[in-house]
């Protein structure tokens, strides 16, 4: 059995968190590269040229991408054999703070009601599982409240079927409008139940720009979706043109035989997380 | 499509001349304000009481900036989806003069009402570009709720920050003729 310390954790969790609001995912840079070749619209490629610059600007001067450095949502999976020194949760958290407060990112967790900011971003949005080995697998996704705001779920009963999803995704995309920031990035999430299928959507939105489902069925999928997406005009920043979505990633889970749940959960163009194992 | 350079305050006719789609630069003083800081400022005016900030042809940035670091003068900032403020905001044009808004995203038919009426305009910047944006301010200061951290009132000195016209007073919406015109929807 390995041992880790929790502190090397809390290390760890920092570092990821400020990497990712400073530096725009390798993939998704040249995603949106690839589309300003494509895109329509003159409006539409001048954005997409000030995102690219503004990523630019950001590594360089090592300043967040975008203002709304996001919840810390952290997952987390840990080998069983692997036998951590002190307080898991706290140590992550602890990281979470560190890392907000070192890397000057926003702070922006708040109580529901009363609206009062913590002024240190925490708690982290920590999902974790238990998987065989003795590593330990981080990934710090920061999510922007933006994009959140118009992710959907809906329970459809399962004769909707394929083309009742295909349309609730597409509509949600449509209905978001310039609202989250697109080009945006769509992870959908099928089957699972109420809770399930928004962390399956929130999980694809991890996948890389060019990976797809492994199953033909929902890789087909994938690319309707994509294609409709990108005929609905929205265009970057929502000021018209031929690139509303940069992806579309879908992730599948079994469900109850009278539910079909599904759950969008779309992410700005700012498409951030780092991963690390220890 | 038109481009303008345009110092604030602003003034009617400065209003009057810009239509959906103009692209505008903005250069002078410019107030932050989130929900939160909406919320507070409408209080003042529910209590009957003045506002804390004169806000007579002024613009606001529906914006909450990251931290700055040593040597900044602002940590990365950019706009706010603005529906958000669509609650508050009418009345700030209505009983306060404010002239303009900075924001990104669609408004609602009473925002767009406000505009016409009381001749306003609503800007969009880029969404998510907010470290190149930041380069557009020169100094900020928290000028009041200091307590609402990054939600606090900061006034901006900013030179030629870059926003174009989504609602104009003549009833235009840049995101749905926009839209429009790149729709290919079978």
């Amino acid at each position: 059995m390995r041992t880790l310390a929790a502190e090397k954790i809390t290390e760890v969790v920092a570092d990821l968190c400020i990497r990712a609001c400073y530096d725009l995912c390798g993939d998704v840079y040249d995603t949106l590269k690839k589309c300003r070749a494509c895109e329509k619209s003159a409006i539409g490629v001048d954005i997409l040229d000030q995102i690219t610059k503004n990523a630019d600007i950001a590594a360089e001067n090592r300043v967040p991408i975008c203002q709304d450095c996001g919840l810390a949502v952290v997952f987390a999976e840990i080998g069983q054999d692997l036998h951590i020194l002190g307080n898991f949760e706290e140590a992550v958290n602890e990281g979470v703070k560190r890392g907000y407060e070192e890397g000057y990112l926003r702070k922006s967790t708040c109580t529901p009601l009363t609206r009062k900011n913590f002024g240190n971003n925490l708690p982290a949005i920590l999902h974790v599982r238990l998987v065989p080995g003795e590593n330990l697998r981080l990934t710090v996704a920061p999510k922007g409240g933006g994009s959140e705001n118009m992710s959907a779920l809906k329970m459809f009963p399962p004769a909707a079927g394929r083309e009742g999803i295909i349309d609730f995704v597409v509509d949600t995309v449509r209905k978001a409008g310039p609202n989250p920031c697109p080009p945006v990035v769509v992870g959908v999430g099928i089957g699972g139940n109420f809770e399930k299928a928004p962390l399956l959507a929130k999980e694809a939105l991890l996948a890389a720009m060019d990976e797809h489902h492994s199953d033909p069925v929902y890789a087909d999928m994938e690319k309707e979706i994509f294609v409709k997406v990108n005929r609905l005009g929205i265009g970057p920043g929502g000021l018209g043109g031929s690139t509303t979505a940069l992806s579309v990633h879908i992730k599948d889970a079994p469900c109850h035989i009278a539910s079909l749940p599904c759950a969008v959960n779309l992410n700005c163009h700012a498409a951030r997380h780092q991963t690390r194992v220890i | 499509m038109n481009t303008y350079a345009l110092t604030t305050p602003l003034r009617d006719k400065d209003i009057e001349k810009l239509k959906t789609g103009d692209a505008v630069t903005i250069s002078g003083t410019i107030f932050t304000a989130r929900d939160a800081a909406h919320k507070l400022l409408c209080d003042y005016l529910d209590r009957g009481e003045k506002l804390p900030l004169d806000l007579e042809g002024q613009v606001i940035f529906y914006a909450g900036p990251a931290p700055n670091k040593p040597g900044q003068a602002i940590g990365s900032v950019g706009p706010t989806t603005s529906y958000r403020m669509d609650p508050y905001a009418p009345i700030l044009v209505e009983k306060c003069g404010l002239k303009g808004m900075i924001g990104k995203g669609k408004r609602n038919e009473a925002v767009l009402a406000a505009l016409a009426e009381h001749k306003a305009v609503y800007f969009g910047a880029t969404g998510g570009v907010a470290a190149l944006l930041s380069k557009c301010v020169e100094k900020a200061e928290v000028i009041l709720f200091p307590e609402l951290g990054p939600e606090a009132v900061r006034k901006l000195q900013v030179k030629d920050f870059p926003v174009v016209v989504i609602n104009d007073i003549y009833g235009g919406d840049l995101y749905q003729e926009a839209v429009k015109k790149y729709n290919e929807e079978i």
